[in-house]
Formats: structure tokens, C-alpha cells, sequence
């Protein structure tokens, strides 16, 4: 939107453009090749690479002679994946992710959204202590903030025993919300600080013809600054989507609190257990699964949100 | 940008009302005591010693004993926390600084050069923007074990120094901040297109650039997964792993919880620092990220 602006569009420099291309795409190839080269093999290496050999491994199978025979890695075709879509507990814990996601992500984007345009109001004063404030969970990695959690879920050591005698958040019926609190509690500010630079972005001169007109703070956030960060929010919306489906560390923490979180718990957690069976070949079909599902899904979303902005 | 702003703040500042303005601070008290009652209360479990810790009052302090507690944590186990901190700051540190180059110069290449195959290579990169680092660990697990180099460093270390969001950062940043005009310049001056990168472009990147290692490191900091399925030797663990198995282990030796409540304050302080002292190049490196 703000680029068609601000390129000048003259034919002239068109032309020269035009002329610039063609030496550079003479002249530079071993520069580019230089810029280019240390990151393109290790992506090969360590994207590429390893995903190949998660479908290669996907495809085999293993085969016994006889209950306690020698095993050996025989192709399978896509025996391994229709183990998947027959596993339940798979799909139980890509159910439960969902869930988690559907109710999660809203809760922490309208929060971030929120506390960002509160930020950007002149209606608060110590914007700076704010923003820090909210932002240092962010600096708590992941298996921390859950332990810290456990503690205060935990009846007897929690600051909050009045509440957490009455109320177990670690109980099967509570433990999913009480996770998806963790995660809220590390990433709003994270959120929050994307889409405070957003409209930090806004030419402030765009508010004005609405200040003039009598518009609200609430009024200008609402017609003006959302459609503007649409991009922003839509950004933070896809890595809340790939982070939901990849939910590990704090369910694989809260497993050492409560029993109510087992090992097929998320996706995640399925996968790796699994692979410690050992059974390597169908936690490879699951990750293949799994990335395709988290792809599709993200794509989804960038795809519906462009179409909404043109 | 302050700058620019604070006037036109001040001319319709008194314009809201007092009840929009108490109901704003209102919103942002409950949050900020929410964000930071658990940090705050880490804080001061971390200050306490082991009879306090269940019998005082768990917001506020009783003796002090953060330092005997850090002494303590220093002597468990020959100070094995802190090789792992010391293991952490290398993975995310020197992680992320690598990261940053290659993708740094991956993305100014992507702006400015055309070369055939560019939008492809872009896409792919893209693609791995949206392949989580979780969904890899295991696969990855695979392709170490073929070579036989899990439960090493460098089974954790190498696949940190791949940023793909970081490419995307770099591309979009020196496509608006890098003037075509001054790469052609420098080239007139007979500067080499290498040197122009290192001695203009890297200035002129400097947010983007500052923000590529602070996501990344954060990244590599808080990795869990990779090095949870790499991983066998405890000398080499990342703090978080480390103070994980430790938690696990609370119920067998119930000592041990406090280690992992002082450890858990300790592994905090290195992202607070890097955060704060890095902020103001990474904001507005940000606010280019997540306008386009």
C-alpha cells in the first residue's frame, strides 16, 4: 500500500533500471553467488534435507521374521500413513490443539491488539514502563514460564492458595486452559510489540481530518489504525497458528505436575514419544502430517487475509 | 519518533474524557499485575531459604538469602547450572550472530540483484518461514543419526544458524533502506560489490540486522525440542533442558526445587539484558517486518 506511494514511477529511471539489470546479471554472478551460497546450503541442508528424509522414512516399514526375528527396513508404501489417519490419538491431540488454538489465539491477539492501541492513545501515561512491562515475559523461555506456572497452580506452594485450594488447574478438565494461560502470558507482549510498531508506522497526519471531525480515540482505533495494521495482525495470527499446532514444552512440562497430560497430549508430544518407542518411521509419517497440516493451514490464513485486504 | 509525535499529543490530549483516560489506566494496572505478579514472585521464592520458602508469606520477602542460594546452585553438582547457562549463551549467542550474517546477506542479495531463479529461491525461503523449527526437530534427529553426530554440539548449534524469517527481514528491509543509487555509487568508487555490502549495506541494515539476532537468539534460547531429541550428554545441555530434567526430578529429590526455582530466575536475566540494551535498534527494525 505505502510503497506505491513512495516510488517515484519516472519512465527515465525505468530505462536505466532496465540497462543496470543486465551488467549486474553479467558482471556480479560471483558476488551473488557469494551472498548467496553460505545460507542456501545450509537451508538445504537443514530444511531440505531433513525433510526428504522424513518422507523417505515415512515410507518404510519394518519387518520381523517371526515375533522375535531380525528386524530389517522394507519400502511400505504408505502403510506409515495409513497407521496415521487410523490413529486416534492423533487426531485427538490435533482436535485438542485446534481447540486450544480457536479459543487461545483470539483471546491473545485481541489482547496484544488492544493493549498496542492503548499504547499508541494518548489516553495512557508511562507508555514506557507499559511496554516493558508487558513485554518481559517474552524474555521467559517457554519451559520456564511453565514451571513457573506449575508452581503457582500447585495447592500448596502457590502465592494463591485461597484460589488454588478451591479451583485445580492442573485437573483433566482445567489443565489445557491453564496451559493455554501460560502461553498467553509469554506471547501477548511479543504480539503486542509487532503491532505497536505497526501503527508506530502511521503517519500521524492521517488521524487528522478524523480528529477534526470529532472522532473518538475508540473511533479512529477502529476505522482507521485496525485496516491499516491488518498485515501486522495477520503476521501474528499465522505464528500463533504454527506455534498452537507445535505446542511441546509446556505440556511436556506440566506432565511432571499433573497426570492429566499424557504422552499423545499434542501432536508434539505424540511425535516424540513415539520416536523413544522406537518406532522412527511412523513419527516420521506424523511429522510429514503435522508440517503439512501447520503449512496449510498458515497458507490458508495469509491467503483469506490478502484477499480480505485487496 | 517520539519526537515527531508528542505535539500533536499534547494538542488533543485534554480532549478525551477523564472516564476513557481512568478506564485506559485501569486496563493497563490489571495487566501489568498480571504480567508481572509471576516474575515478581519467582523473584522472591528465588531470595528464600528452604524453610521460608513453605512457611512465609509467598509474596514478600523473609530472610535474604539470594546470594547463599547462588552459592549453593554454584556448588550442586560441580556448578553443572552453569555450564549449562554458559552452554546457552554459546548456542544462542554465537547462533544467532552467524544467523544473522547469512541471512543478512542472503536477503540483500534477494533485493538487490536480479539473477535468475531469485523468486523461486525466494519462495522456498518462504516456505520455511512457515515450517516450525518443532516440526524439524525430529527429522533432523534422523539426519545426524545417519552421520552419526547427535549428542553433539553441533547437532544443536548448525541447524540454529538457518533463519529463514530472518531472510524475509533483510529482504524487505534493504529493498527500502539500502538506495540502489549508493550501491552504484560505491561501485563507481570501484569499491567491490563484497565490500559495498560490508562497509555500506551493514550500516544502513543495522535495525534489521539487530532484530534478525535478538528473534533469533530468543529462538535459540528457548529451543527445547531439538536439543530434548539430540541431546544424551548433560554437559551439553541448553539451560532450558537442563532445568527441565531437573524439574522432573523434584518428586525423587526435593532438594532440588530450589535449584530449579534460583535457576530459573538466573536463566531469565541474559534475555532481559539483551532485550534492553538492544531495543532501540530491534523496534524499529520490527515496525518494517510487520508493516509489509
Amino acid at each position: 500500500m505505502t510503497t506505491d506511494i513512495a516510488k517515484p514511477a519516472t519512465p527515465n529511471k525505468a530505462v536505466t533500471k532496465k540497462i543496470r539489470v543486465k551488467t549486474k546479471a553479467t558482471n556480479n554472478r560471483g558476488a551473488v553467488l557469494f551472498f548467496i551460497a553460505p545460507f542456501s546450503v545450509l537451508f538445504s541442508l537443514f530444511y531440505i534435507l531433513p525433510i526428504l528424509v522424513a518422507i523417505y522414512q515415512s515410507l518404510l516399514t519394518v519387518e520381523r521374521e517371526g515375533t522375535f526375528g531380525k528386524p530389517t527396513e522394507v519400502f511400505g508404501g504408505f502403510v506409515q500413513y495409513a497407521r496415521v489417519f487410523q490413529d486416534s490419538s492423533f487426531w485427538d491431540s490435533i482436535l485438542r490443539v485446534l481447540g486450544f488454538g480457536v479459543v487461545q489465539v483470539p483471546i491473545m491477539l485481541g489482547l496484544a491488539l488492544l493493549l498496542a492501541l492503548l499504547l499508541d492513545s494518548p489516553l495512557v501515561k508511562g507508555k514506557r514502563f507499559f511496554r516493558l512491562a508487558f513485554f518481559a515475559p517474552y524474555a521467559v523461555p517457554g519451559v520456564i514460564a511453565a514451571v513457573m506456572w506449575g508452581f503457582l497452580y500447585s495447592p500448596n506452594l502457590s502465592p494463591f492458595t485461597a484460589i488454588t485450594k478451591e479451583i485445580n488447574f492442573l485437573g483433566a478438565d482445567l489443565v489445557l486452559w491453564s496451559i493455554a494461560n501460560v502461553v498467553t502470558w509469554v506471547f501477548v507482549g511479543y504480539n503486542m510489540i509487532i503491532i505497536y510498531s505497526a501503527l508506530l508506522a502511521i503517519p500521524s497526519e492521517i488521524y487528522e481530518a478524523a480528529r477534526l471531525d470529532g472522532a473518538s480515540q475508540a473511533r479512529i482505533a477502529w476505522s482507521i489504525k485496525i485496516p491499516l495494521i491488518t498485515p501486522a495482525i495477520t503476521l501474528t495470527a499465522i505464528f500463533s497458528i504454527i506455534g498452537t499446532l507445535q505446542l511441546l514444552a509446556e505440556p511436556q512440562v506440566f506432565k511432571s505436575f499433573t497426570s492429566a497430560v499424557t504422552s499423545t497430549y499434542t501432536p508434539n508430544l505424540l511425535i516424540y514419544s513415539t520416536a523413544s518407542v522406537p518406532n522412527v518411521n511412523l513419527a516420521a509419517a506424523f511429522s510429514v502430517v503435522l508440517a503439512l497440516f501447520t503449512f496449510a493451514l498458515s497458507f490458508t490464513v495469509l491467503k483469506f487475509t490478502q484477499r480480505k485486504a485487496d | 519518533m517520539s519526537a515527531t509525535k508528542a505535539p500533536v499529543k499534547k494538542h488533543n490530549g485534554p480532549r478525551e474524557s477523564l472516564f476513557s483516560r481512568s478506564g485506559a489506566m485501569l486496563v493497563m494496572a490489571i495487566c501489568t499485575f498480571y504480567f508481572l505478579i509471576p516474575i515478581w514472585w519467582l523473584f522472591v521464592a528465588a531470595t528464600k531459604d528452604r524453610g521460608d520458602f513453605t512457611s512465609s508469606a509467598p509474596l514478600w520477602f523473609a530472610d535474604f538469602n539470594l546470594i547463599d542460594n547462588i552459592v549453593n546452585l554454584a556448588n550442586y553438582r560441580e556448578g553443572l547450572f552453569f555450564q549449562w547457562m554458559l552452554n546457552s549463551i554459546l548456542y544462542a549467542g554465537a547462533g544467532a550472530a552467524v544467523a544473522t550474517l547469512f541471512a543478512t546477506m542472503m536477503g540483500y542479495a534477494l533485493a538487490k540483484y536480479s539473477f535468475r531463479g531469485r523468486e523461486t529461491l525466494f519462495n522456498v525461503v518462504l516456505g520455511g518461514v512457515l515450517v516450525p523449527a518443532t516440526a524439524l526437530a525430529l527429522p533432523l534427529f534422523l539426519v545426524f543419526s545417519q552421520v552419526g553426530a547427535t549428542n553433539t554440539f553441533w547437532s544443536v548449534f548448525l541447524p540454529s544458524i538457518v533463519s529463514p524469517f530472518g531472510v524475509y527481514l533483510a529482504r524487505i528491509y534493504a529493498s527500502s533502506s539500502v538506495p540502489d543509487e549508493l550501491v552504484e555509487a560505491a561501485r563507481i568508487d570501484g569499491s567491490g560489490e563484497v565490500r559495498t555490502f560490508f562497509t555500506v549495506a551493514t550500516r544502513l541494515m543495522t535495525p534489521a540486522m539487530v532484530t534478525i539476532f535478538l528473534f533469533q537468539f530468543v529462538t535459540i534460547w528457548n529451543n527445547f525440542f531439538l536439543p530434548l531429541i539430540m541431546l544424551r550428554d548433560e554437559k551439553l545441555f541448553p539451560v532450558t533442558l537442563g532445568l527441565y530434567i531437573w524439574n522432573s526430578q523434584v518428586n525423587q529429590i526435593p532438594e532440588i526445587r530450589a535449584y530449579v526455582i534460583i535457576g530459573a530466575l538466573l536463566s531469565i536475566i541474559p534475555l532481559i539484558i539483551a532485550f534492553l540494551s538492544l531495543q532501540r535498534f530491534w523496534r524499529s527494525g520490527l515496525g518494517t517486518g510487520a508493516l509489509k
